[in-house]
């Protein structure tokens, strides 16, 4: 009886596996396999010092920042899916739930200048990442990406890709709630 | 109108392929043998069928009706006509196409050279592959049909990816497509067996032919992709354990061990359970293979189809095929007997090793494939890439290489290692003589290819030892056997070569200049534009000395194609038996007509290629076997449709009722 | 979700979701080869150089290194990994670094931690484990067979010589 039911189990172990191995696969389709989370989340934000894109003597650092949270944008005038986004950041910082400022990555000064007058410049500041290694410091791998930085500096919340309605309603609200509630 | 009869064609090869997987079925079942009988002519008539409809496909590339989307989307009136034939397959629901239309060749093959088979055995391998057929051709009509119309009709067609405007990506996908689909005949045959319960040596044997035919097409479909990637992506790299190639290369290796149990499992009735798995587990990678392609679940450098719906079905054909023949295994595991008959020291237990080794080389792969998937369910990100792969496959490979000699030594049944050893003894101090000489011939060497090196030499010298002592009595089957077994020599001392002693170079040339490395001086000449057939090249010319003796001119470009933005890599090579070199252009970094470039020294790069090719021809000629032949024309037919006349009970293996 | 990078020196993204056009079996989405020319001090830190940039992943690409990739990012990034090495910084730091930054997506080779010990060692286990088990059912089945064969005869294995053809 006994041998039975190990015999058994040995003839049937091959179709568990291979169910437990279907489930694995059946839970990566539909997934994006090309997002990649922040590992710098819930840890302070990188160090910068970087030129205001409206008066490149000032420069613009980490400390400036600290004691209120915000929103820090990544984008360039290049990057089209950050003009689809625009009108939502816009509205974001209109609507005063939260501060946003612009990494402006990558970019020609003047093409940036030129692309705000046409769409607006909804930002409290914009900083200048022209070589692109305080991005590299964030972790930036595309653009539009966007930070939640606390008061104290941390990074609480990354958004790759544009910011969209749903985003807004789902991450960055309940989010918004939390540090709200912090302070 | 064509398109309307190739989607015609298919939707008739649709129900054939539905037929021929239920009659024969029905037939044995309920022991009707008229309808055994079918499972022939509807196998026939469904190969004609698809090839119908495949035809009908390259007929509309050929005169290019852009009413038909998949044509426009891949093709236009520039393009050259053998670009055209090629570009049937040059994109997703093509391939499926060819995919199917390949199938249905070998479901035609199986039914023509089956005569040794009694009715309701070729019944019934028949319906088998007449499932198989029926899943992807459902998947292709219904998730990737490529005779979908366009309206308006557009005057112009897009474009076939300029990667695909070459040689290599003709042949390529038919090849690997062959092996591929192959190995659902090794499945059909085993499921077959399963659903009569009648596993005996027979099916083993008519078994081996068709998986060994198989596995050297797969082998020669991976060895042409490895070659296309390493010309003409122009980074040198001749496999990158990419998830696409790795998707190829289970199977590969799966039935590789497949091959290996076989030779134990015909001739002793012992681990015929463990053959059955592994025909199982053969074809559920290949499906597995077509799944990770065109799902887009993971992120590969091919780009491919990121299409959910499409994942979810080829999902549930492998759900099905594979867990329905894992469950009907679970049900008739216990009929299986099995007696081994052999000692611990004999042959038996060494080929059972190879598989062994063979089949953690294939979870190794597995597991770095999909281990990404498994941490994506939790949320994290990781790459499992090269470093990885190549260490695992260093370490998991060197028992194989040492035992090898050993297996191809050892006596069936029983033997002494004792024997053996004594044996080896010869060949082992030759090859420490030989690599000796080789590292001080290639000084400096690695230690890494050093051991490649010994591993390989120690290889060719056992087998060619071995041909030696045969000599007289070699059948085509061992003597296929030591040639794949001279293939692996080849490749491991060719891998070994290349991977650890390549010489690679980024510079920028200005012309007139000179480089030297490795004893040989490249001069540049500079750049010119010109204009060839369908795109506009920027083409380097370089002068390749060795011992202030030309040796060669090359000429890499830098390809625009005027429908596409992307610009093309084309590196120019001179191969060698002692060394490939490698010559890519990068970009203009100055007003001079400077460029970057990058230099390859790829030392016996050739012998790796070489190695699967002879690899393939040992497969196929030890497919090729008088023996199989011998057996199929002794069993007559009349002996076998026995079972049909006397109305015995289906399942023969009675003896192991479960009281 | 799109993310789009600069392409220097004309705006234009290089980096894009598959088209519809692009949904094939085999397409390469990055074809052109890039090209750095670094001058380095010694030889080690020219390998070095080349051993990290073979290591590390280009994120915005489809698998691919930062050695081969053309894509802006990879480029950065190849810059910086240059720079540190001709700083003198080891293979561990500048890995460390970007890890830090991008987490453990940015390197080929996978750590070996708690929850990748099964990646590592899994392979191992099963040769282990299916050696030992492979060995004990030849010698068990050897031992309930040696006295069923000696009873029946019925196995023809005596007649095997080495020279008999199989493969």
């Amino acid at each position: 009886m006994k041998k039975s039911t190990s015999t058994w189990l040995k003839a049937i172990l091959p179709l568990i596996i291979f169910i437990g191995f279907v489930a694995l696969l059946m839970s990566g389709i539909g997934k994006n396999p090309r997002l990649i989370p922040s590992p710098l989340i819930g840890k302070p934000a990188p160090d910068f010092a970087l030129p205001s894109l409206h008066d490149p003597k000032r420069i613009i650092r980490k400390q400036d920042l600290l004691g209120q949270y915000y929103l820090l944008n990544v984008w360039g005038s290049w990057c089209p899916s950050c003009r689809v986004e625009h009108p939502m950041v816009s509205q974001l910082a209109s609507s005063g739930l939260i501060p946003v400022y612009g990494l402006n990555w990558k970019d020609e000064p003047e093409n940036a200048k030129a692309w705000l007058q046409q769409f607006g410049d909804p930002y409290a500041d914009i900083l200048v990442d022209y070589e692109g290694r305080t991005a590299i410091d964030f972790g930036v791998y595309g653009a539009p990406e966007s930070f939640i930085i606390d008061k104290k500096g941390i990074i609480r919340h990354k958004v790759v890709g544009e910011i969209t309605p749903q985003v807004v309603q789902n991450e960055l609200i309940p989010l918004i709630r939390i540090l709200d509630a912090e302070s | 109108m064509l398109a309307e009869i190739g989607q015609f064609l298919l939707g008739l090869a649709l129900l054939t392929a539905l037929c021929l997987s239920i009659i024969p079925l029905l037939g044995y079942f309920l022991k009707r043998k008229d309808w055994l009988l079918l499972a022939r002519p509807l196998a026939y008539l469904l190969f004609i069928l698809v090839f119908g409809a495949f035809l009908s496909l390259v007929w509309l590339f050929v005169v290019q009706d852009f009413s038909v989307a998949y044509v426009w989307r891949n093709s236009n009136t520039l393009l050259p006509l053998r670009y055209r034939i090629s570009a049937v397959w040059g994109a997703h629901e093509g391939s499926m196409l060819l995919w199917v239309t390949i199938q249905a060749l070998w479901v035609a093959l199986v039914a023509r050279f089956s005569q040794s088979l009694s009715h309701d055995r070729i019944g019934r391998v028949l319906a088998v592959l007449g499932w198989v057929s029926l899943g992807f051709l459902a998947f292709v009509v219904f998730t990737s049909n490529p005779f979908e119309r366009l309206f308006p009709i557009p005057a112009e067609g897009v474009d076939l990816n300029p990667l695909l405007q070459d040689i290599g990506l003709i042949i390529h996908p038919p090849i690997l497509y062959a092996g591929y689909v192959g190995l659902s005949v090794p499945y059909a045959i085993a499921i077959a067996a399963l659903l009569g319960g009648d596993l005996d040596e027979k099916w083993i044997r008519w078994s081996r032919p068709w998986t060994n035919a198989a596995w050297a097409f797969l082998t020669l479909g991976i060895v042409l992709g490895s070659w296309w990637a390493y010309y003409e992506l122009g980074w040198g790299g001749w496999w990158f354990w990419d998830p696409v190639e790795n998707a190829s290369f289970m199977p590969w290796l799966a039935a590789t061990a497949l091959i290996h149990v076989q030779a134990v499992s015909e001739r002793r009735n012992a681990f015929r359970g463990w053959t059955v798995l592994l025909s199982i587990l053969v074809f559920s990678l290949s499906v597995l293979g077509t799944f990770l392609v065109r799902s887009g679940i993971l992120t590969s450098v091919h780009a491919f189809a990121s299409d959910p719906e499409r994942g979810t079905f080829v999902l549930a054909l492998l759900g099905f095929y594979t867990g329905g023949g894992l469950l009907l295994y679970a049900l008739r595991a216990h009929r299986i007997r099995s007696e081994p008959g052999f000692e611990l020291s004999s042959r038996e237990t060494l080929l059972l090793a190879n598989s062994l080794i063979f089949l953690v080389a294939t979870l190794t792969v597995l597991l770095g494939t999909l281990f990404p998937l498994v941490f994506d369910a939790f949320g994290k990100k990781i790459s499992v890439g090269p470093p990885y792969f190549g260490l695992m496959f260093f370490l998991i490979m060197v028992p194989m290489v040492v035992l090898l000699p050993l297996g191809v030594m050892m006596r069936w049944h029983r033997d002494s290692f004792r024997r053996v050893i004594r044996l080896l003894l010869p060949p082992f101090v030759l090859t420490t003589v030989l690599t000796v000489i080789v590292w001080w011939l290639l000084n400096p060497l690695p230690l890494k290819a050093l051991a490649g090196v010994y591993g390989g030499i120690w290889l060719l010298v056992n087998t060619l030892f071995a041909i030696f002592t045969e000599k007289g009595t070699l059948t085509r089957a061992r003597l296929g056997m030591h040639l794949a077994h001279l293939g692996v020599a080849f490749f491991v001392f060719g891998v070994s070569m290349t991977e650890h002693t390549d010489f690679e170079k980024d510079l920028l040339m200005n012309p007139g200049e000179s480089a030297t490395f490795k004893g040989y001086t490249f001069t540049f000449e500079g750049v010119r534009r010109k204009r060839v057939e369908n795109y506009l090249a920027e083409e380097g010319t370089f002068k390749v000395y060795q011992d202030n003796q030309l040796i060669t001119i090359l000429h890499p470009q830098k390809r625009e194609y005027p429908r596409q933005q992307k610009p093309m890599t084309e590196a120019a090579i001179d191969p060698g038996v002692m060394r490939d070199i490698y010559i890519s252009l990068g970009e203009q970094l100055n007003d001079q007509g400077g460029w970057s470039v990058r230099i390859y020294i790829k030392p016996f790069i050739r012998w790796m290629w070489g190695g699967g090719l002879l690899m393939m021809l040992g497969g196929l000629l030890a497919a090729t076997d008088r023996r199989y032949k011998r057996h199929a024309t002794a069993e007559s037919r009349h002996l076998a449709d026995q079972w049909l006349e006397n109305n015995a009970q289906p399942i023969s293996a009675g003896t192991t009722s479960k009281a | 979700m799109k993310t789009q990078l600069r392409k220097k020196p004309a705006a234009r993204p290089f980096f894009q979701y598959p088209r519809k056009w692009l949904l094939a079996a085999l397409l390469f989405s990055q074809t052109l080869l890039a090209i750095d020319v670094y001058q380095f001090d010694t030889p080690q830190q020219e390998a070095l150089y080349r051993h990290l940039t073979e290591e590390l992943r280009c994120l915005v690409c489809q698998n691919q290194n930062i050695a081969d990739s053309d894509a802006d990012l990879a480029k950065d990034l190849r810059q910086e990994v240059a720079q540190f090495v001709k700083q003198g910084k080891t293979q561990e730091e500048i890995i460390d670094y970007l890890v830090q930054r991008y987490g453990d997506f940015v390197r080929y080779s996978p750590p070996v931690r708690i929850d990748t010990i099964v990646l590592w060692t899994l392979p191992f286990a099963v040769l282990l484990f299916g050696g030992w088990g492979l060995i004990r059912t030849i010698k068990a089945n050897n031992q309930t067979n040696a006295a069923a064969i000696a009873k029946t005869h019925s196995q023809p294995t005596s007649a095997d010589s080495p020279t008999e053809p199989d493969s």
